[in-house]
């Protein structure tokens, strides 16, 4: 009976008393009157129907600290109770590589000119697993919130933002196998590595901005969830992930260049491996292509921002 | 003095309706879109309800405000907006200072992440920076009593030790505005007393608290003022006491009276008919509510159209959750019980002692049973009343657990003779 405790208890403190003589005695005293003359002269917020047209980058950066927290939490909880750890972030690309080198290499004889197939299809897979886990945990991560965005304000866009940037900590991972592999196949590095962070970072914005809007559509319509690892399978096919450009014939190759990811792999493996110069053309695609993507979906992820709480 | 919170004119519709409702998928979205050139139904015509309406108020800064109402009334909308977390359709809120809610202790806790992680990632997701954690972390600990537990994920908590780590992050908050919706549903009392103590605090610092709770006694003794909503309007906003007083009056007055006067049209069939029914409380309140004290009578008349019928009336009570609580008929009735009633006008009392409901509203379902076998006639939720707690208990603001709440006679006293063993007998 916990209920007969504390009546017995409260009757010696009688703590209600207490906090209503405190609540009664601050309305007309000064501590109010200190806060009511630090109050700004504008509202802080003004809460209004329809104010959301703006991408409001100020207000994400106001909440950076709630990104780390959250990018924290997510590479944090990937690999709890898991045996392997963060063994998976290596496992999952180089089995993959295994496979596809007996598949591709072996029995189909793609020809990866100078690289050796493993090495050309890792460094793919690489920067591959790292874009379709982006768009799909990104692509998931406002549904799986849900119970964030109906209890608490912070702009969504963190939410998928979160999921892209812990998609990092696992490259940066299956990027240190790279060594061991290029050791064993003697590939020496060149100046090209300093490449590396920017195709990165346009790779991780191109996930971002689809894995934001697919998010966003998530939330209404849920048919995206099924859709997404479609999506993903497709891709990488059409992304020259396990074969390189040249095996498609010249005159088809433009098509191939109209994927974004197109430039960042290609070019990726320039940085990685050396032996011919950056296709800057490729690469300019890509990037044009991202911030439009960006910017289309950070438009209309802002536009059906407000209606989350409601619908999800 | 300036206001801290500025309501005015706030509107919030929602749409209800089976096709255009939450979960629309994308082939009946693009469905819609391809049909929309020939057909004038554009998908938005569903049903439409206004959560909220033109709702305008005040709040100045130090004030603690409670919203009251009943389920549906607009309360939690209204904190949803304040909280910023959906839009509203019409009208605006201006706030003059930072915002923290509870709305629901333990937001964003991951059960695989320790007390310790959860701290920091539920600080950070409540508005607090890494900083402020930092230097309130201790403190939050303290007041969880969670100190061994720490480095134990939270799934391997135990409920309490849940509940209690996730207020304590919560109430370290340190916003100019405090937006809390029942907490005082959680924990145990001992708990529940240290979290009054925070609001205390809260708003002894100054700052300014809305409430929102379905617990009269907690707004009464916590806040000064108390708005009151009613189907999304702003019904009555005074003085806290004043206000719950009216609420609780109108809740009892909800249906304590039912009187058809005509026989032709009066509720029933060809063979009994309902004249009146209505909750009568013998020595009431002086401001007229039933509480868990008052003992109450639930009168009926009725017309028997067929004479030389054993009639009897048979009453079920359904309490706030639904639960039936009780069945009750006239078994000792010593007139007219089990005997045929004559064609005419009758009139049964059922006295409901006082110290026997516990508190709650209450809907009655009368029945008219024939030989105590066949029911004649029904009519469900004939009478609907509540009963309030009483304000007396101090401490405890938690709803009394059971469905009934009877005061027992219970003894306690101590047996002269035994003597206790020396080295067990504490005393000086």
């Amino acid at each position: 009976m916990p209920k007969l405790s504390s009546n017995v208890e409260t009757s010696l403190e009688n703590p209600i008393a207490q906090s209503t003589v405190t609540i009664k005695t601050t309305s007309d005293t000064q501590a109010s009157n200190t806060i009511a003359d630090t109050l700004p002269e504008q509202p802080l917020v003004r809460i209004a129907p329809g104010k959301s047209g703006a991408l409001r980058v100020r207000d994400v950066w106001a909440y950076r600290e709630l990104l780390y927290f959250l990018t924290w939490r997510d590479v944090k909880v990937r690999y709890k109770q898991t045996s392997l750890g963060a063994a998976w972030a290596i496992l999952q690309p180089l089995l993959t590589m295994l496979i596809f080198t007996l598949l591709f290499g072996k029995l189909a004889g793609i020809q990866s000119g100078d690289i050796p197939y493993p090495l050309f299809s890792y460094a793919g897979l690489l920067i591959w697993t790292f874009f379709a886990n982006a768009i799909s945990n990104s692509g998931n991560s406002l549904v799986s919130s849900a119970n964030l965005i109906t209890k608490v304000y912070f702009p969504r866009l963190i939410i998928p933002a979160a999921a892209v940037i812990a998609g990092l900590v696992d490259l940066g991972i299956a990027l240190i196998v790279l060594v061991p592999l290029m050791i064993y196949y003697r590939v020496s590095v060149g100046l090209g590595l300093v490449m590396i962070p920017l195709l990165v970072v346009i790779c991780a914005l191109l996930a971002l901005g689809i894995g934001m809007w697919l998010s966003a559509l998530n939330v209404k319509y849920r048919d995206i969830r099924y859709a997404i690892p479609f999506l993903i399978q497709l891709w990488m096919f059409a992304s020259p992930v396990i074969y390189p450009t040249s095996l498609l014939p010249e005159k088809w190759r433009w098509i191939l260049l109209l994927n974004p990811l197109t430039g960042i792999i290609v070019n990726f493996r320039i940085a990685l491996f050396g032996g011919q110069s950056f296709e800057w053309k490729s690469l300019g695609v890509s990037a044009v292509v991202t911030i439009f993507i960006l910017f289309y979906s950070a438009y209309s992820f802002r536009r059906m921002e407000r209606h989350f709480a409601d619908v999800v | 003095m300036r206001p801290i919170i500025k309501v005015e004119n706030l509107s919030k519709q929602y749409r209800i309706g089976t096709r255009d409702s939450a979960y629309t998928t994308l082939r009946e979205a693009l469905v819609a879109k391809a049909r929309a050139p020939f057909s004038r139904r554009n998908g938005h015509s569903d049903q439409t309800i206004w959560a909220l309406r033109d709702v305008s108020f005040e709040v100045k800064p130090g004030e603690v405000v409670g919203i009251i109402g009943r389920n549906g009334a607009g309360k939690s909308t209204l904190l949803k907006i304040l909280s910023r977390i959906t839009e509203p359709t019409t009208g605006f809120v201006d706030l003059y200072g930072r915002v923290g809610s509870l709305l629901e202790v333990g937001t964003g806790f991951h059960p695989e992440l320790t007390g310790r992680e959860n701290i920091f990632l539920n600080g950070s997701i409540l508005g607090m920076s890494h900083q402020e954690i930092q230097s309130r972390f201790d403190e939050i600990v303290a007041f969880a009593e969670v100190e061994q537990f720490l480095d134990t994920p939270v799934k391997r908590y135990s409920s309490g030790m849940y509940v209690r780590l996730a207020f304590a992050v919560a109430a370290h908050l340190q916003p100019e505005i405090l937006v809390v919706d029942e907490v005082l549903a959680v924990g145990d009392a001992q708990f529940q007393k240290k979290c009054l103590g925070k609001m205390g605090q809260v708003a002894r610092e100054g700052r300014t608290v809305l409430f929102v709770s379905h617990n009269m006694m907690a707004i009464q003794s916590l806040c000064r003022r108390a708005v009151w909503l009613d189907g999304g309007r702003v019904c009555a906003d005074a003085d806290a006491g004043q206000v719950v007083a009216d609420y609780l009056q109108r809740s009892f007055s909800a249906l304590a009276e039912q009187k058809w006067d005509d026989i032709e049209s009066a509720p029933g069939n060809d063979k009994v008919r309902i004249r009146s029914a209505r909750v009568r409380v013998e020595e009431g309140t002086p401001d007229g509510r039933i509480t868990v004290h008052t003992p109450l009578s639930l009168e009926f008349e009725y017309w028997n159209l067929v004479p030389d019928t054993c009639l009897n009336l048979s009453l079920v009570l359904h309490n706030e959750e639904g639960v039936l609580v009780l069945n009750t008929g006239p078994v000792k009735e010593p007139v007219w019980h089990g005997r045929p009633f004559p064609a005419g006008l009758f009139r049964s009392v059922c006295r409901i002692p006082g110290d026997f409901l516990n508190d709650s509203p209450y809907r009655v379902t009368l029945y008219v049973i024939k030989d105590q076998s066949t029911a004649l006639f029904v009519y469900p939720d004939i009478l609907m009343f509540e009963v309030c707690d009483t304000a007396e208990r101090a401490g405890w603001y938690g709803k009394w657990p059971g469905v009934v709440r009877p005061d027992f006679e219970w003894t306690t006293e101590q047996s002269a003779t035994s003597q206790l063993p020396q080295h067990l007998s504490n005393g000086r």
